[in-house]
Parts: C-alpha cells; sequence; structure tokens
C-alpha cells in the first residue's frame, strides 16, 4: 500500500487544484467560524456536548437496552451485528426474505466501513448513493474523500464530464444547477422504483426509540417514504439519551460541519409505515474494545461533523484519498490505527500536532493528544522502521548527556559548513529538497557564553 | 533576589546563537539575575513527538537537574516550554519536576504575565507580520486561537505592539500553522514545504518584510524555503525584536 506521504506527494503535484482543494476547505472553515461565533454560548456548548457524549458512552449498556425496548414497542424491529461481515449477512438476508431486489441508500459512513456497497452488488442487488457527492464517486467506483463532503476532491467540469458518460447531459456543460438537476430526475426515478431504503443515522433516542438522520438533500426521507421497507444502520456510539440532548447537536452538526444554523433536513423515524417494515441494525465493529481502551475511548464522542478535516492544514493540502482509510483527516488517524494497527501506523505522524482539530471538534475530542498518543504506541511496539528507531536510541544518548551533546554539535555544524552541495544536499536529505540548511554559525550559543560572560566575569574578579 | 534559569534549546545552541544572545541581553537589561547551566542540551521534544517518548527520559531527567534550583525558567521557545510543562508527566513527579515544570516560561508569557511588562521602549521601523506558533497559541495559549469562539487576544501582539516605528501587518489566515511540525518537516516533506510557502506567501501579499514568531524552529523552516526560493522576505526571532529597545 502506498503510504499517506507519497499519495499527499502525489495530490501536490497538481498545484492549482491542491489550492483549489485548500481554498474550497478553507472556505467551509471560515462558515463554521461565523455560524460558531452567532452562537455566544459556543464553548459552552461544546462543554455540553462533550459530556453528554461521556456520559452516553459511560452508560452505554443501559442505553441500548433502553433503545431497544422502545424501537420493539414502537413497532419496529431491532437487529444486532458485532462486525462488518455480520452486518453485511443481516442487511442482505432482510432484503432477500422479502424478495427485494432494488435499494437507495443515503449517506452513512458506517456502510462504507463495512464494505456494504460491494458486498450487495457481488450478491445480484442494485445498490443506489443517493447523496448527491455520493452518487458522484459511486459512479467514479471512487471511495469518499471526506466525510461530509464525499466528492470534494472533483471539480465541476469533471463531473460535467462524468455526468455527459452516466446520465448522458449536454456536452461540456457544467453549470452545477443544471447538473444537480440532472442527478435529481436521475435519482427520483431510482427512489419511484426502489424496494428498500437504508440510511445512516445521525442520532439514535434512547427513551423514544427514535432515529434522527440529517441531511441536506432531503434524499434520506425520499428513501424511507417511497420504499416499503426501510433500514437504518448505526454504530453503538450514536446514542444520546434523549430529545433535549438532542437539540444540543442540532445546534452544533451543521454549524460545524458546513456553517449552516441546522440542515435543511432532520429527520425523526420513530416507526414503520402502514403496510411497511422499519429495521434498526445496531454495529459494533470494534466499538466496544474501543470504549475499553482508556486513551482512545474520547474518539467515539466523535459525530462526523467533519470540521477536523476541513481545519487541518495536512488534509487539505493532501486530500482525503491520501490517508487510505474510510475515515480521513484528524479523526481517521486515530480510528484507523484503531481498526488495524499495522496498516495504518503511518496516519498518527501525519500532522504537525498543532491542535486546530481540537479545537474546533464539537465534541471536545483531544484529537492532537490522542495522535501523539498514538506514535508513543506505535514507537513502543516496535512498528517504526529500524534505521527510524535506531536514529532515535543515538538521538536520545546524544541529547541526554552534555559532553557528547557539545562535541556533535560542533561535528554536524563543521560538516554543513565545509562539506560541498553535493554531499549535504544529498537525495537522502528529506530537509533539504526544497529548503536550504540554516546557515552555520562558528560559535554555539554555549561557546559564546563560555567566551563572553564566564571567561570575561572571571577575568573581572581576578582583575 | 529571585534567580532565573536560562534554557537555551539545542537548535538554537547550534544554529541560532544570536537568539540565545538576545535573549540573556534583554533579561539583563530588565535587569533579572540569569544564569545559564552550563550542562542543559536539550528538553526531550524531537524524540517524544517522534513517538520515543522513552527514549526521552535521560533528557528530561538531564534538564530537570539542571534548572531544579531556579525560580524560574525562561526560555525563547514555546513549543520547548509547551513540551516541558505537558508533557514531564512521563517523569516521577517529585517535587523537583514539580517545580521546574510550574516555573518555566516563554520569553514572552515571562514577561507580560510575571514580570507584568507590556513597554519594553523597543524601537523597530519595520513591517513586521507575526506567525503565531501553533505550540504557543494552542499549547501555552499566548494567544486566543482563532477557533475558539472568545475574547481575542496575542500577548505577542501586546508586546508588539507599542514599539516605535512598527507596522504590525495582518494575515490573511492569522493563525495557520507552517508546516514544520518537528519530525513531520521529514516524513512529510511535500506537505511540509508547501504549507510553509503558503504561509510566507500570506506574509508577503500583506507587505511583511519581516516574519517574526516565538519559536525558531518555525522560521528555520520558513528561512529554509525563503532561502532556496530566493525571496527577500526576512525571518527574525521575537527575542532579537524585544532587544532592539533603549531599557
Ligand atoms: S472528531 Fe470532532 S471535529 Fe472531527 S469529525 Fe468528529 S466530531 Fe467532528
Amino acid at each position: 500500500m502506498i503510504g499517506h506521504s507519497e499519495k499527499a506527494a502525489q495530490f501536490l503535484k497538481d498545484e492549482n487544484r491542491a489550492d483549489w482543494h485548500d481554498q474550497t476547505l478553507w472556505m467551509v472553515r471560515q462558515k463554521r467560524d461565523r455560524a460558531a461565533w452567532s452562537v455566544p454560548e459556543w464553548e459552552d456548548l461544546r462543554e455540553e456536548a462533550s459530556q453528554i457524549k461521556n456520559h452516553a458512552l459511560s452508560n452505554l449498556d443501559n442505553y441500548l437496552l433502553q433503545f431497544e425496548e422502545k424501537v420493539i414497542g414502537n413497532g419496529a424491529t431491532i437487529h444486532w451485528a458485532s462486525d462488518a461481515q455480520e452486518f453485511n449477512d443481516l442487511i442482505l438476508r432482510i432484503i432477500q426474505k422479502n424478495g427485494a431486489k432494488k435499494i437507495v441508500k443515503s449517506k452513512s459512513m458506517l456502510t462504507e466501513e463495512c464494505g456494504l456497497n460491494p458486498f450487495l452488488e457481488k450478491n445480484g442487488l442494485e445498490v443506489v448513493d443517493t447523496d448527491l457527492g455520493e452518487r458522484i464517486i459511486q459512479f467514479r467506483n471512487e471511495p469518499p474523500s471526506h466525510i461530509v463532503l464525499p466528492a470534494i476532491h472533483l471539480k465541476k467540469e469533471e463531473i460535467g464530464e462524468l455526468f455527459e458518460e452516466k446520465l448522458k447531459t449536454a456536452k461540456g456543460n457544467s453549470d452545477p444547477q443544471y447538473l444537480t438537476a440532472a442527478a435529481r430526475s436521475h435519482l427520483r426515478e431510482k427512489f419511484l422504483a426502489a424496494d428498500v431504503a437504508i440510511t445512516g443515522v445521525n442520532f439514535a433516542i434512547a427513551d423514544t426509540g427514535t432515529v434522527v438522520v440529517c441531511t441536506n438533500e432531503g434524499n434520506a426521507d425520499m428513501g424511507v417514504h417511497a420504499a416499503k421497507i426501510q433500514i437504518h444502520c448505526m454504530g453503538i456510539e450514536k446514542i444520546i439519551p434523549g430529545t433535549n440532548e438532542l437539540a444540543v447537536f442540532t445546534r452544533m452538526l451543521a454549524r460545524s460541519a458546513t456553517g449552516q444554523p441546522i440542515t435543511t433536513y432532520t429527520s425523526h423515524y420513530r416507526e414503520p409505515k402502514a403496510g411497511g417494515q422499519m429495521h434498526v441494525v445496531i454495529v459494533d465493529n470494534g466499538r466496544s474494545k474501543l470504549l475499553g481502551n482508556e486513551t482512545y475511548r474520547n474518539s467515539l464522542k466523535c459525530i462526523r461533523c467533519g470540521a477536523c478535516m476541513n481545519t487541518c492544514p495536512v488534509y487539505r493540502r493532501s486530500g482525503g484519498h491520501s490517508y487510505n482509510y474510510v475515515i480521513p483527516g484528524p479523526i481517521g488517524s486515530i480510528l484507523g490505527p484503531d481498526s488495524d494497527i499495522n496498516k495504518f501506523k503511518d496516519l498518527p505522524f501525519v500532522s504537525t500536532l498543532c491542535g486546530s482539530c481540537t479545537n474546533v471538534c464539537p465534541v471536545k475530542i483531544n484529537i492532537h493528544d490522542l495522535l501523539y498518543d498514538w506514535r508513543q504506541e506505535i514507537s513502543e511496539k516496535k512498528l517504526l522502521p529500524l534505521s527510524k528507531r535506531y536514529l532515535m536510541k543515538i538521538t536520545g544518548i546524544v541529547l541526554a548527556h552534555n559532553t557528547v551533546y557539545n562535541l556533535s554539535g560542533k561535528v554536524a555544524r563543521w560538516a554543513i559548513r565545509n562539506l560541498s552541495g553535493e554531499l549535504i544536499y544529498h537525495r537522502i536529505n528529506v530537509w533539504g529538497r526544497e529548503r536550504e540548511l540554516p546557515e552555520v554559525p562558528r560559535e554555539s550559543f554555549k561557546q559564546w557564553y563560555r567566551k563572553n560572560t564566564l571567561e570575561r566575569r572571571s577575568v573581572n574578579e581576578q582583575g | 533576589m529571585i534567580k532565573v534559569g536560562l534554557f537555551i534549546p539545542c537548535y538554537i545552541d547550534q544554529f541560532y546563537p544570536q537568539v540565545g544572545i538576545a535573549t540573556l541581553e534583554l533579561l539583563q537589561k530588565i535587569g533579572l539575575n540569569i544564569v545559564y547551566p552550563l550542562k542543559q542540551t536539550c528538553c526531550g521534544q524531537p524524540l517524544a513527538n517522534s513517538g520515543a517518548e522513552r527514549e526521552a527520559i535521560p533528557i528530561c531527567k538531564n534538564f530537570v537537574r539542571n534548572f531544579s534550583e531556579f525560580d524560574y525558567i525562561v526560555s525563547p521557545s514555546g513549543s520547548c516550554v509547551y513540551y516541558i510543562r505537558e508533557h514531564y508527566n512521563i517523569l516521577d513527579q517529585t517535587d523537583q519536576v514539580k517545580k521546574v515544570r510550574q516555573n518555566t516560561y516563554e520569553l514572552c508569557e515571562f514577561i507580560v504575565d510575571v514580570l507584568g511588562m507590556e513597554d519594553l521602549k523597543i524601537e523597530y521601523p519595520h513591517k513586521v507580520g507575526i506567525h503565531q506558533s501553533c505550540h504557543g497559541l494552542r499549547g501555552l495559549k499566548l494567544g486566543m486561537p482563532s477557533e475558539l469562539v472568545a475574547k481575542q487576544f496575542s500577548k505577542v501582539h501586546q508586546l508588539l505592539k507599542k514599539a516605535k516605528g512598527i507596522e504590525i501587518i495582518s494575515l490573511g489566515r492569522k493563525d495557520e500553522c507552517c508546516g514544520f511540525g518537528g519530525t513531520f518537516s521529514v516524513i512529510e516533506p511535500e506537505v511540509s514545504v508547501k504549507m510553509g510557502k503558503e504561509r510566507i506567501r500570506d506574509h508577503q501579499i500583506n507587505g511583511a518584510e519581516i516574519i517574526t514568531a516565538t519559536d525558531m524552529s518555525c522560521l528555520m523552516h520558513l528561512e529554509g524555503i525563503i532561502r532556496r526560493q530566493n525571496w527577500d522576505t526576512k525571518v527574525v526571532h521575537i527575542a532579537e525584536i524585544l532587544n532592539c529597545n533603549r531599557l
């Protein structure tokens, strides 16, 4: 697998596109700032949201059972899946039992995580993603590059070309309104023909058994209302106690995500429609293990708003696909190694630890601290390359011993001053590819201090 | 009289002695009894940020040995101070360790918060852009980061705005990271340099002749790019500006 740094380098080769990507997401960050500033008690809300999540996670066992009871009482069916395989099989069973063939799906990172689409397609079913951005990347056979703006890596011209091929739109027309209208009529047919509608879940309310789905396009509603069978898929961490708590999150989610006061649609699904079926599928897939991990459990508080991606200067300049994990950016760099430490061991190092992510996070996950913690764990598990481990050992010895340090400093400064440019700016000097090394002084501060302060003082004292 | 220990981080010691000298001179002019312990090396951060916190422990211990006798420890580096304060929790919390963690200050913070001084009678007739280094800003809270909905302030601005002749320019992105990030600068060289270039660009289009910061590490990275590109923007550590005065 090509790691983040190579993919990022690739991404940056097209500088215009990289600049555009950075600026577009920076604009979203600015919208978020304005939206947050419109709520004077914003920081208190963050604290409250964080505490609600802490509370819900600490009492997850009770809340999940309460939720189950309510869901059943509402006439819906509840299912539990312990991992991705079980989840996929379960969904397939519901579909097959009903003889259904056509499925529409609104946005759900969980189904991405579990690989539901390819699994259902392999079983001869048609799954259509109905969120516009999701549909675009589905046409391109690509994973999302952002959790809220899945096709943010694409320019409208590319989407125009794609629709020309897939939806027979007019050649060369990339007017967003025109393209959206084309997608809409295409999706309308899919909605009307669907037997099953699958949605993700933003919040699951324990004391009412309701699932809440936030969208801007109303596509979750279109699907759910048109299809006979509705299936809502959620991770165990989506539970919140009640509607009062929901109010805190609906004030924060869209403001953090896109800078809107609230998503256009906040849909509450509580019971099956007449003659229909409502299924709620609760998935673990590693979450309860994460819950038991004192260091990283905070990451389960995530409400998938994407704010940490929009603000991350590294994400903005490397694109979501370079992270390789289903959830990119700062939070993905914590969740990735948790799902597979060997595969994603480079991700916690893909950060300057600037801390901006932690500050925008509406549920106050200490993202940059967790990245730092992962670095320690990855190093302790000896997953870093051998060369790097030795380098650390040697650096450790040099910096812990004053005399060794003084000597190596002298040698290094001498070397940079006296060796030829070719030697210094060798290919392995990664620093020097696009940066000069510092101009090296003849004496260190320590040498200067000895000469100018101590020696002078002793001369004075003797004199 | 209070006793102040001067900590000069390893890369400043080796590559930027003038920053150490400016810090020492400034604190002496203010009239402090300031001592530079000769057996100091580094705070341990370079290793810890790369994941080798364990290997850093002897370095941290050496730091504590050198500095525990002082009332205050002052350093011209927000990043190292942040590391000492936040991450020396990996050491046994002896009285000495606690004392060192509590009393280590970044230079500007020390002047504003401990000495309560704001006007250093600086003369600095230049157009200056202030790059707010992340560990100082978000870690030490030398200012209020733009992400937070709270009263905006900046201790560095506070100290510079009284300087005679200075023009502090405003930036398009007032506190975006420069892309140095310690080990990040060599693990992700392309992203690091791209971030650095844009940080410099932001200063240039807003008319800065000089970029200053509380951390020489950020400036070393930016200077490396500037020199490779043959641009004429200069980098100057905040201590050097604060030392241009009539104290
Ligand atoms: S970690 Fe925080 S900022 Fe990032 S997506 Fe999750 S809730 Fe949003």
